[in-house]
């Protein structure tokens, strides 16, 4: 028996979008409509699905970035949306996310020492040096070294922005991580490192992923659960194994078959 | 046996900057298309697949220049033509007309104050001079030949989801009946759904019209599902060219090799391995030295 650690239950966004001529009249959108999932301690659950299918809705919603309409999240039993915001800042130090575009996530005017330090300023931890210790360290750990602290972060590749942005979303030693597409802006063989990466400070750090994307070949490597999204509905969910083997739903069954190479394999 | 007559030739091409003559980006690179055939040039970004493609229109910016290499181009009518010796006039008539392009961001490369229909009859008023109800009719039978509707011929760019307005693209681009296409990432930014959808509708239009295919991507298993041709780049040389079977099968080059190795299969069998460039590094320089003690 796994302990779960986040769980999300029924949760409803409904966006309202201008339509018609001059966008006078509005339309209701269902970013999520009744969907409920369950991240266990120390596993990655994929959320996979095309565009518009209310993934980054639903990692935003967990994080409380975005108010529920109606819904909860119970992450080690509280419920967040009824935290105030000292509370909840309190509860966020154990959940944190890296973004898809290690380009825009990552603010251009602050150097790499002070992004990654911010979270361990806001939330008090330790004294300066002991900070300073602590940034030092996870970035070694993500492979990169002490004197990229001053550096800015156009000074670096995609995929050394992202291991900026995992170090900082790992450096207040987080249960929880939000990985919203964390590889699909960044070349094949970046993204086998930055996988691998994620893969060892999971084991290392006992982090659970919540890993978003849209990349079925990349999520069979990193996750040990699946959530297919579909147009703001959860339409099948279980074991990585079992979904990849023997798909329910149409909407499973066509995204596995669209995963480009399936003809050098059968050639 | 006519198919057996390149399309086009790349012969040496190297691009450098202008202010910088001797930093090559693209490096010695010749291959050929063949009619009716898809070649796929696979690296990662910055290995040259992109200025490749521009060197082929004349489109490299300004910064650009083609220090050598020559870019033959056999249409079957006027003959073999180097397209490096074009000037401007005789370029625009080759562009759009007998070479088309397709790019990565369908969402960039449409002009959003202007209807598809317009867009997609530029080039049929361009090239081949048609107005009114007959350029209407043509516009129309190429929306459907890409599987949008065709009363979307009014419709904005705005009002279209990314995979249609890929299909507007394509529509634009075999317009004029290219004999050649080069699609430079084409379905990088879509769903794998419609992704899916984008690489079938080329692949049937490559054959219904005879066009060859230069299709860059960085995708291996686009590569597997398109590809007739592989031209392996990497750090702007072409370090291995051959058949679909022969490069995924039984790559030889160890760059290859490794960026086989970091793309991850959809059974998840396989362990994934970054690649080790130093050690490509070493190797390539022991491969050097061994050339020329042969040598």
């Amino acid at each position: 028996m796994t302990d779960i650690l986040l769980q999300a239950k029924h949760l409803v966004k409904t966006y309202s979008q201008r339509s018609g001529k001059f966008g006078f009249a509005t339309t209701q959108v269902r970013a999520l409509d009744d969907v409920s999932i369950e991240l266990k301690a120390g596993k990655t659950l994929a959320v996979v699905g095309e565009s518009g299918s209310g993934k980054s809705t639903l990692a935003r919603c967990l994080l409380q970035l975005q108010a529920l309409d109606s819904g909860e999240v119970l992450f080690a039993g509280q419920d967040l949306a009824k935290l105030d915001g000292a509370a909840l800042r309190q509860v966020r130090k154990n959940l944190q996310m890296v973004f898809q575009d290690p380009f825009a996530s990552l603010n251009p005017r602050m150097r790499v020492g002070e992004i990654v330090a911010e979270g361990l300023l806001i939330h008090g931890l330790g004294n300066a040096a002991e900070q300073q210790a602590k940034v030092i360290a996870m970035l070694k750990r993500v492979g990169l070294s002490e004197s990229d602290m001053q550096k800015y972060p156009h000074e670096f590749s995609g995929g050394q922005r992202q291991r900026i942005g995992i170090a900082r979303a790992l450096v207040l030693s987080p249960k929880v991580v939000v990985c919203d597409e964390p590889v699909s802006a960044l070349d094949v063989s970046i993204q086998a490192q930055i996988l691998l990466l994620l893969k060892e400070l999971q084991a290392e750090m006992a982090l659970s992923y919540l890993f978003i994307s849209h990349d079925l070949r990349v999520v069979r490597h990193i996750a040990d659960d699946i959530v297919v999204m579909h147009q703001g509905k959860v339409v099948e969910q279980g074991q990585i194994e079992a979904v990849y083997q023997r798909p329910q739903h149409p909407y499973t069954q066509n995204l596995l078959a669209a995963i480009p190479g399936k003809r050098a394999l059968s050639a | 046996m006519n198919s057996l007559v390149p399309l086009l030739q790349l012969q040496n091409i190297s691009v450098a900057p202008k202010n910088a003559a001797d930093r090559l980006l693209v490096k010695q690179v010749s291959f050929s298309i063949l009619p009716g055939k898809t070649t796929c040039v696979v690296g990662e970004s910055g290995s040259g697949k992109s200025l490749t493609a521009l060197s082929i229109m004349g489109l490299l910016s300004k910064q650009l220049r083609l220090t050598s290499g020559q870019v033959l181009f056999n249409d079957g009518e006027s003959g073999v033509q180097d397209l490096t010796q074009l000037d401007d006039a005789g370029m625009r008539k080759i562009r759009g007309a007998k070479i088309a392009m397709i790019f990565q961001e369908p969402m960039t490369s449409l002009n959003p104050v202007l209807t598809v229909g317009y867009q997609i009859g530029e080039s049929l008023t361009t090239h081949l001079g048609l107005k009114g109800p007959a350029l209407q009719s043509k516009i129309a039978s190429l929306l459907s030949m890409v599987g949008i509707p065709e009363n979307r011929a009014n419709s904005y760019p705005d009002e279209l989801s990314g995979g249609q307005r890929q299909r507007v693209m394509i529509a634009m681009s075999i317009a004029c009946e290219p004999c050649l296409l080069i699609a430079d990432e084409p379905t990088t930014a879509l769903d794998v759904t419609v992704q899916a959808q984008i690489l079938t509708l080329l692949d049937e239009l490559k054959t219904r019209m005879n066009m060859g295919m230069l299709f860059i991507t960085h995708d291996f298993g686009v590569v597997a599902d398109i590809a007739d041709q592989v031209v392996v780049m990497f750090r702007g040389e072409i370090v291995e060219a051959g058949s679909r079977q022969q490069v995924l099968n039984n790559p030889q080059h160890p760059y290859t090799k490794a960026l086989l190795a970091c793309v991850p299969d959809a059974e998840g069998k396989k362990p994934l391995q970054p690649i080790d460039y130093a050690w490509l590094a070493e190797s390539k320089s022991q491969t050097q030295m061994q050339n020329q003690e042969q040598a």
